[in-house]
């Protein structure tokens, strides 16, 4: 297709550059050649410069180069797409396009939301997505952009999460910029991030363009989700389109993959006649519909709950919630059905991090085994995010959430209330009664404390947020689960879930993410981010990002000085090298100096206090950073904290 | 529980290297530097409220058991020779661990009167 397009564009530039470096050194204009000379500033012309001078232009002039860019038609393609954002850090590959977003798309539907580092752009999709259910874009320069973006795609990759990632790229050799576009140009731009994307093309041309961006988005919105990329030729977008007429595929409404009704009759039979049914969820709910049917299944079935977390699977405090006691009900489990586990094997094997490597099985023999996933549709040879296979009793390949509605009729069709059921879910209600008693207790511990215990932030955050629309957008896996153990989950959206990669980072730009689409989802929603200060200083930028575009989110830095996971990992080397601990803190801390989390926000125009290392202090300043939060903006405290 | 049962269990058995419950005591601020700088608040926390690793405090266990439990874990916890923690350390973060006081109490805590 560019073969048809005649008008190369950038031909022009060497020329101009050269003219205006020999036009450098001259005689005034107007005045008599020998009166007034004026003394060169720069050396005489080269050979080259004054062969540019004298003779014609290499190229037509720049304003024939443009009828309708071809950028232009690009925006039209993502404008067919139900895609909001287009979260980039601007580079030079893509110049027409950004270009054409700005100005020939009104900087609307796609809006541009200037990021300041690629793992900012793309980690923005990756919580956009979790919380709006559809993906947002990310627009990154070629090789070098990719390279900063890419663990936060391996991250959106691992968690199967949507998101349409285009690469700046410029193919066609003749059209490179001597230097830095050579450096930023590929033969095969998506070769490095090919093993963790569902699908990715390098168009060569309009039709190619419409056809593959339609078909990356639809690949990256069917289970199993995940990013998909768009190498985006800057040469192309920035030819002239003429007057040809393009079509783009429509986007038609697709249906969800959903597991074979007879599999899921049968996986029904079994858990319907088990003695002890588990229900193991990850990544199962997306939506509150999703949340009411996995409700409804675990109470026809009265069986456990166990929720690892990927999502927000069940409410926290529902009785038939035992995450908090997964090995006690797996160890009287009969029947066990995973549902979009991301590590079912983890789930009901034991594991220890010792020399000699032991894992056994946490289930009693003869338990059976069941798995719905779609993630089996989709695995990569590479990168072992797949984890342990676990062997099935009966494998089920269907979406989790869109296979819920049918699981739960064929459930129900089976399923008899009976008074061991009863005594069963009597058992468990007391034990979660009891667990939450014991969480209680456990945060009156250090309470008091400075620096502040994880559970006092939590609770002094939980108290100020509880009666608002409230979100948690990070993980709360190092936070020790306080709010999973303490706070009142009951809507999908207030909780985020995982990271899937475990990249540092995620955290940040994750929630930043969540929050752009907490805003948009209306009804004044408070994003609650707990970050890590080690998180929250590999993309520092999402503060500027925040303030810039006015997403309120209340960031509340967990700031223990030190990667403190590792930290560990550190000292558990040292004990069992027999050497002293002291030395574990060398390359694990974050201290002298101590980050000024404080000054860094409001470097970024964002609000924020801090450092607060006195417990009686925190609620009123989060009172404080509520009222900015609640006014549009965000805010950010730095809170001096305990470990863990 | 497991980790309670086991801790109880490794101290019964215990051998004679320690007669932890018969030494001197231990020194508080002693114990409390090395329970800083040997990394023991990693998971137990500053004030030895729990974390990844078991609540320590206040009312630790006797020396005797911590230091059953420390030369031979069965947990996640990794074991500690007395190369990298000697039984004086072990009785020295003991008395660090008595003077920590009694957390407030739940009733008298209003943020924690939640899911009753």
């Amino acid at each position: 297709m560019t073969d048809t397009f005649d008008v190369k564009r950038r031909g022009f530039f060497g020329a101009v550059a050269a003219g205006a470096a020999g036009a450098a050194a001259s005689t005034i204009p107007g005045s008599p050649a020998k009166a007034q000379t004026v003394k060169p500033t720069v050396a005489a012309p080269t050979v080259q410069q004054a062969a540019a001078e004298t003779q014609a232009p290499l190229a037509p002039k720049e304003s024939e180069l443009v009828g309708r860019t071809a950028s232009d038609f690009m925006v039209d393609v993502l404008k067919s797409l139900p895609i909001d954002y287009v979260a980039t850090m601007p580079g030079s590959t893509f110049r027409g396009l950004h270009e054409s977003l700005v100005n020939y798309g009104g900087n609307k539907a796609p809006e541009l939301l200037t990021c300041l580092h690629e793992e900012v752009a793309v980690g923005m999709c990756h919580g956009y997505a979790k919380i709006a259910h559809k993906p947002m874009a990310s627009l990154i320069h070629g090789v070098v952009g990719m390279q900063h973006g890419s663990m936060a795609i391996y991250n959106c990759w691992a968690d199967r999460v949507p998101a349409l990632v285009m690469i700046g790229n410029t193919q066609a050799l003749e059209e490179r910029r001597p230097g830095a576009e050579w450096a930023h140009s590929a033969q095969d731009n998506a070769a490095m991030i090919r093993d963790f994307v569902k699908w990715d093309d390098m168009p060569v041309s309009l039709p190619h363009f419409a056809e593959s961006t339609v078909r990356a988005y639809q690949q990256s919105v069917t289970p199993p989700f995940a990013p998909t990329a768009i190498v985006v030729n800057g040469d192309l977008a920035e030819s002239s389109i003429g007057d040809v007429k393009i079509d783009i595929p429509a986007l038609g409404h697709r249906y969800m993959p959903v597991g074979d009704p007879a599999a899921l009759m049968e996986a029904a039979k079994m858990l319907a006649g088990a003695q002890a049914p588990v229900l193991v969820l990850d990544r199962c709910v997306r939506t509150q519909e999703g949340l009411a049917n996995v409700v409804a299944l675990a109470e026809a079935l009265g069986a456990a709950v166990i929720d690892k977390g990927g999502r927000m699977n069940f409410p926290n405090r529902h009785p038939l919630n035992q995450s908090g006691r997964a090995k006690t009900v797996l160890a009287e489990a009969d029947v066990v059905m995973g549902i979009e586990t991301a590590d079912l094997y983890g789930v009901i094997h034991s594991y220890q991090d010792r020399i000699h490597r032991v894992g056994r099985p946490l289930t009693k023999p003869g338990t059976k085994i069941i798995s719905l996933t779609a993630s089996e549709l989709l695995i990569h040879a590479n990168f072992q995010d797949f984890q342990r296979m676990q062997a099935a009793d009966l494998s089920i390949i269907g979406d989790g959430e869109s296979s819920l509605p049918l699981l739960l009729a064929a459930v129900r069709s089976v399923a008899t209330t009976s008074s061991a059921m009863t005594d069963r879910v009597k058992k468990y209600a007391d034990a979660a009664r009891e667990d939450m008693d014991r969480q209680r207790q456990a945060a009156t511990y250090a309470w008091d404390a400075s620096p502040i215990s994880v559970a006092r932030i939590c609770m002094e955050i939980y108290d100020k947020v509880q009666h608002e629309d409230w979100s948690l957008t990070a993980p709360s896996t190092f936070l020790s689960g306080w709010p999973t153990r303490l706070w009142n989950f009951t809507k999908a959206h207030q909780y985020s879930g995982e990271s899937g990669g475990y990249g540092v980072g995620y955290a940040s730009v994750a929630s930043l993410g969540a929050a752009l689409a907490h805003r948009d989802a209306g009804g004044g929603r408070i994003p609650v981010a707990v970050l890590g200060d080690g998180d929250l200083m590999c993309a520092p930028s999402i503060l500027w990002t925040a303030a810039h575009h006015s997403i309120p989110i209340l960031i509340v830095v967990h700031n223990n000085r030190a990667y403190h996971q590792e930290l560990m990992h550190v000292q558990r080397m040292a004990a069992r090298h027999g050497r002293g601990l002291e030395n574990a803190r060398v390359g694990t801390t974050i201290t002298n100096p101590n980050i000024a989390f404080a000054k860094l926000a409001d470097s970024m125009g964002v609000w924020s206090e801090g450092p607060i290392d006195d417990p009686n202090n925190l609620g009123p300043a989060l009172a404080r950073a509520l009222a900015v939060v609640k006014s549009g903006k965000p805010a950010l405290l730095d809170v001096i904290s305990q470990p863990r | 529980m497991t980790h309670k049962i086991a801790l109880l269990a490794a101290a019964l058995m215990l051998p004679a290297t320690l007669a932890l419950a018969d030494e001197p005591k231990g020194d508080a601020a002693h114990g409390k530097q090395l329970f800083l700088a040997d990394g023991c608040y990693e998971c137990h926390g500053y004030v030895g409220q729990g974390g990844p690793g078991l609540r320590l405090a206040p009312n630790p266990k006797p020396p005797v058991a911590i230091a059953a439990y420390i030369r031979n874990p069965v947990g996640e916890m990794p074991p500690y020779t007395s190369a990298v923690l000697s039984d004086q350390g072990i009785r020295d973060i003991y008395a660090y661990l008595s003077t920590i006081p009694a957390a407030p109490k739940l009733a008298d805590i209003p943020l924690l009167k939640v899911g009753e």
